[in-house]
């Protein structure tokens, strides 16, 4: 099969492409890797790693010619740079991690190779997966694989998961994993055309992925549809006891539940989640989607997420006291990089200032200052109760549905340095993502229909608690209803 | 009360006590917590808080808290919160460190301290939390470098606080010896204070008697109990002088200067750092489940108090001497192994006299002595079946403790035996007698106090091994004529 045919596949038709050994793993591995390289321009990619991925393809072709095949043997996935791998430069788009190779591997990617799975390398971030443009991670900005056929400006991916959003959707990987905070796979997927799942809380173990907000911090999978995504979750979900946030819960068969009706299933339309402001092809499009899940059969629910407008300023509250905490340890001392001063104070000031950028810089200052002496209860605990109340206004709307559907994101993709002016303004693209990581819900973006520019719009699907089963079978009935067919302007191979 | 020119001033103390938890792992690590081994050499990543490294509690070192809060009498609180206190040091590799804050482990208790003076004094104790230690600075490895040992961090400690109960520096010590005491017979502290297992933190305030309290300093970082003693005797004496000379004391943190014993400031109150609690979300909040609180309070040991007081009922010591044998716990191990089946006044007395006597002169433990609770105990039976006297037993001690042997092989090797044969002693008697003669005749006029001489003579003329007892009988007998 020449390259450009192969990297049109699918995850779940390149699996059974290789079971039916009509291609070697080396060979889809070695398409892939010309594939990044091609795709070296969107600055996916901060690290390829194409002689390991050669190598993991023969070993993979080893167990499909022994009929061992495991369940993601020779499929060529791309690693968020904020899961540490064993001796793989791992930065999390930070210049302080410089030269960072950790001597342990994240729970998720390991279970990933143990599963077969072939490591193309490690994707472009947010630093320290702080953004939703992937535009302030050290190693530059990544591009959106889609541009405006109007003005052909270099737009960005989202984030923070841009460079594994756009590899996939470039099809420069057949998968990703991404980390979601507040909407850190699902706002990229819904820009760069593809679906990305953020699972529930404790799901998918956090062990070894460098930590931004703890307490919000979801690893999940990012693919070209739907079943791709139900087949990595499968793999890198489990509970991990290093992980003292892991559930302890069975993983289900995620890609067997799919393809059930959804006759008689409550579908959410939260009545709060109509934001002033918001483009009306977006509203439309939520509607649209609507109406597609009425015709599969499901019966749509108008309810009420009384919360919500509090979610975005108790989220940046929580997250950012959080990462202040878990940014502590960049001090120049055991690992990354060091600048030296005269004094330990001084040689902490250099070091943090060269090595952390603007946007971490302020959020760690504004988590700093919503856990100092006197501004405690008035941020961070109040937050903290606001958390409270998301998480039973969710439970409660669960009583009378059985899942949400919302937008994913107030708006498609945007041009790279469009809104870099003002923070709020960028906060504000994760109004419908942050609920759900305050009440740890699972949720997921399925790409649903073009923009009147032309870029990719997402819609959600928010579930209960360890239902991403359901999550996943109304995405799936959205896709097909959707028919999302369209290819972004730059894909490896040219596109077939 | 410290008199001083102005009249009476009450010294008011707390101790923060950190106590290192007895246990193989790290409270939120699988590294080793081995004493002395080479630097960085029981770390792991998660000590030192390697990127995407996460703690997981060790139940183990949850067990050993909950079992010295049983021990202090304390409330067990079934759910407690880990938190994060943050500051920037290179020895704390996190940036902050895990401990707990509003929520701990074990909440009130208290502890009974017996006084020099008989009187019996309790005082409360606030909390009880577990927390992680930070690593070592090594600042003399190199003229201007500092090097950095993390074998410690992480490490479990329980801080143990106070209530400001203690009045004096006295009371402080015999606290710190109580609760060590405590601590080591629940094995869950070795209380070893020159290996840094416990060190103790101070706040102290004086203030007139029946006043309000008043403002206090705090002590950090005492590693001894003598230190902890001159300490508060130093800072109470500085608080006095400068109040009566108008000055107001300041809240502060300071150090004691070992070498000139005296406390200077670390730093004031504005200087104090803001450590920004927050709940670790990291952890979940830690859930006891009470059957196993229950099953740790069924497997206490017998602690001191307890030990005292069955001591003095079932083998009828007096306060003080219960008090000597239960006040390390080996020690009140191997008396009980001596005293059993014996006299108990003659096993506390050979314990607490030529034990301790010559386990002092060696400078050692009794975990060390060279003569073992069986040993002593065979000895004790060879004085009361008449196998040795009690001057000879002497002699035959520090053999014991001199090479190590049973008693019974020293009394037949040097043949220390006692003689009670009646008819060897008596010929002893009248070999001594003849030839005192002049002394006999004095004796008979009324010189009563020769007979002493007489006794002496006899032991010396048997190398000492006559029975005492027959020796007085049958000489009476004689020098009545």
């Amino acid at each position: 099969m020449s390259d450009p045919a192969l990297l049109a596949l699918d995850l779940a038709e390149a699996r059974d492409g290789l079971t039916r050994r009509l291609f070697s793993a080396r060979e889809l591995a070695a398409a892939y890797n010309d594939a990044v390289a091609e795709a070296e321009p969107l600055n996916a990619y901060i690290t390829p790693t194409p002689e390991r991925a050669l190598a993991m393809a023969d070993a993979s072709d080893g167990r499909l010619a022994r009929g061992e095949a495991l369940p993601l043997d020779g499929i060529p996935v791309a690693v968020k740079d904020l899961y540490c791998t064993k001796g793989v430069l791992t930065t999390a788009g930070s210049h302080i991690l410089h030269g960072f190779c950790p001597p342990y591997e994240s729970t998720v990617t390991e279970k990933l190779w143990q599963s077969g799975a072939v490591m193309l390398g490690k994707t472009n971030l947010d630093e320290f997966a702080m953004g939703s443009s992937n535009t302030t991670s050290w190693y530059g900005p990544v591009e959106n694989p889609w541009r405006r056929p109007a003005d052909n400006r270099p737009l960005v991916p989202g984030g923070s998961s841009g460079g594994s959003a756009a590899a996939v959707a470039a099809r420069a990987a057949l998968a990703a994993t991404g980390t979601d905070t507040g909407g850190s796979i699902r706002q990229p997927a819904s820009f760069c055309g593809i679906v990305g799942l953020k699972p529930t809380y404790g799901r998918c173990s956090r062990w070894g992925v460098v930590a931004y907000a703890s307490s919000l911090d979801h690893p999940g999978p990012m693919g070209r549809t739907v079943r791709d995504v139900a087949i990595t979750l499968g793999a890198m979900a489990g509970h991990d006891p290093r992980d003292s946030t892991s559930a302890p819960v069975p993983v289900p068969n995620f890609e067997a539940m799919l393809g059930d009706n959804i006759e008689g299933l409550r579908i959410g339309i939260p009545r709060e989640y109509c934001v002033a402001g918001m483009p009306s092809e977006i509203e439309a499009l939520w509607q649209q989607g609507v109406e597609w899940l009425r015709s599969a059969g499901a019966e749509p629910v108008e309810i009420s997420l009384p919360m919500t407008k509090y979610a975005l300023p108790a989220y940046y509250i929580i997250a950012l006291a959080e990462a202040s905490s878990n940014l502590a340890r960049y001090d120049g001392v055991r690992f990354g990089l060091r600048v030296e001063g005269d004094s330990l104070a001084e040689m902490y000031e250099l070091t943090r200032a060269a090595g952390f950028g603007a946007e971490v810089r302020r959020r760690v200052l504004i988590g700093t200052y919503v856990l100092s002496a006197g501004y405690y209860d008035a941020y961070y605990l109040k937050a903290q109760r606001v958390r409270t109340l998301i998480a039973r206004d969710f439970a409660s709307a669960f009583e009378r549905v059985d899942c949400i559907l919302t937008p994913t994101a107030p708006s498609a993709a945007f041009a790279i340095g469009e809104k870099s002016g003002d923070p709020i303004e960028m906060y504000l693209n994760d109004v419908f993502t942050v609920p759900a990581n305050l009440a740890g819900v699972p949720a997921a973006s399925v790409p649903a229909g073009l923009s009147g520019d032309g870029l990719p719009l997402g819609l959600q699907i928010i579930g209960r608690a360890f239902d991403e089963a359901t999550v996943l079978r109304v995405a799936e009935i959205l896709e097909r209803a959707a028919s999302f067919r369209h290819l972004p302007g730059f894909v490896a191979g040219g596109g077939s | 009360m410290i008199e001083s020119r102005t009249g009476k001033w009450e010294t008011v103390i707390g101790l923060e006590i950190h106590a290192q938890v007895v246990s193989k792992a790290k409270l939120f690590s699988g590294a080793g917590t081995d004493f002395g081994a080479e630097p960085n050499t029981q770390v792991s990543p998660v000590d030192a808080a390697f990127p995407g490294m996460l703690p997981v509690i060790n139940r183990f070192c949850v067990e050993q808290a909950v079992r010295t809060g049983l021990g202090l009498a304390a409330e067990i609180n079934s759910a407690s919160v880990f938190e994060r206190k943050n500051y920037f040091y290179p020895d704390l590799p996190a940036g902050y460190q895990i401990s707990q804050y509003l929520h701990p482990v074990v909440g009130r208790g208290r502890i009974s301290l017996d006084m020099p003076d008989g009187t019996v004094r309790e005082i409360g104790i606030t909390r009880l939390h577990l927390e992680q230690d930070a690593g070592k600075s090594l600042h003399d490895q190199h003229p201007t470098v500092t090097y950095i040992d993390l074998n410690r961090a992480g490490i479990a400690l329980m801080e143990i606080v106070s209530e400001p109960d203690l009045r004096s520096a006295e009371e402080a010590g015999v606290y710190l010896r109580k609760l060590r005491s405590i601590l080591r017979y629940l094995g869950t502290c070795d209380g070893n204070m020159e290996e840094g297992s416990l060190r103790c933190d101070c706040n102290i305030s004086v203030r007139r008697p029946g006043e309000a309290l008043g403002t206090r300093c705090e002590i950090k970082n005492l590693n001894s109990i003598r230190h902890v003693m001159q300490a508060i005797d130093h800072e109470a004496r500085r608080q006095i002088e400068l109040i009566e000379e108008g000055g107001r004391i300041e809240q502060q943190t300071r150090l004691f200067d070992v070498g000139r014993g005296i406390t200077r400031p670390m730093r004031s109150k504005e200087e104090a750092h803001d450590y920004r609690y927050f709940p670790d979300p990291d952890l979940l909040p830690l859930v006891l489940d009470p059957d196993w609180v229950e099953r740790i309070r069924v497997d206490l040991p017998e602690l001191p108090d307890a030990k005292k007081a069955r001591f003095m009922s079932e083998y009828g010591l007096s306060a003080a001497d219960a008090g000597v044998l239960v006040a390390e716990k080996e020690t009140a191990l191997f008396f009980e192994r001596v005293v059993e089946g014996r006299d108990a006044k003659a096993a506390a007395n050979w314990v607490m006299g030529d034990l301790f006597g010559a386990l002092n002169r060696l400078g050692i433990g009794i975990g060390r002595s060279p003569v073992s609770a069986g040993q002593l105990g065979a000895l004790i039976d060879l004085i009361a079946d008449g196998t040795v006297s009690g001057r000879l037993a002497k002699d035959v001690f520090a053999e014991m403790v001199a090479i190590g042997s049973d008693p019974a092989a020293i009394v037949a090797a040097k043949g220390l035996r006692q003689v009670t044969d009646r008819a060897a002693i008596e010929t002893a008697i009248d070999t001594v007698l003849a030839a005192q003669a002049d002394k006999v005749a004095e004796y008979r006029a009324g010189r009563d106090k020769l007979y002493g001489f007489f006794v002496g003579q006899i032991m010396r003329a048997t190398q000492g091994k006559a029975n005492p007892a027959v020796v007085n009988q049958l000489l009476k007998k004689k020098l009545a004529g």
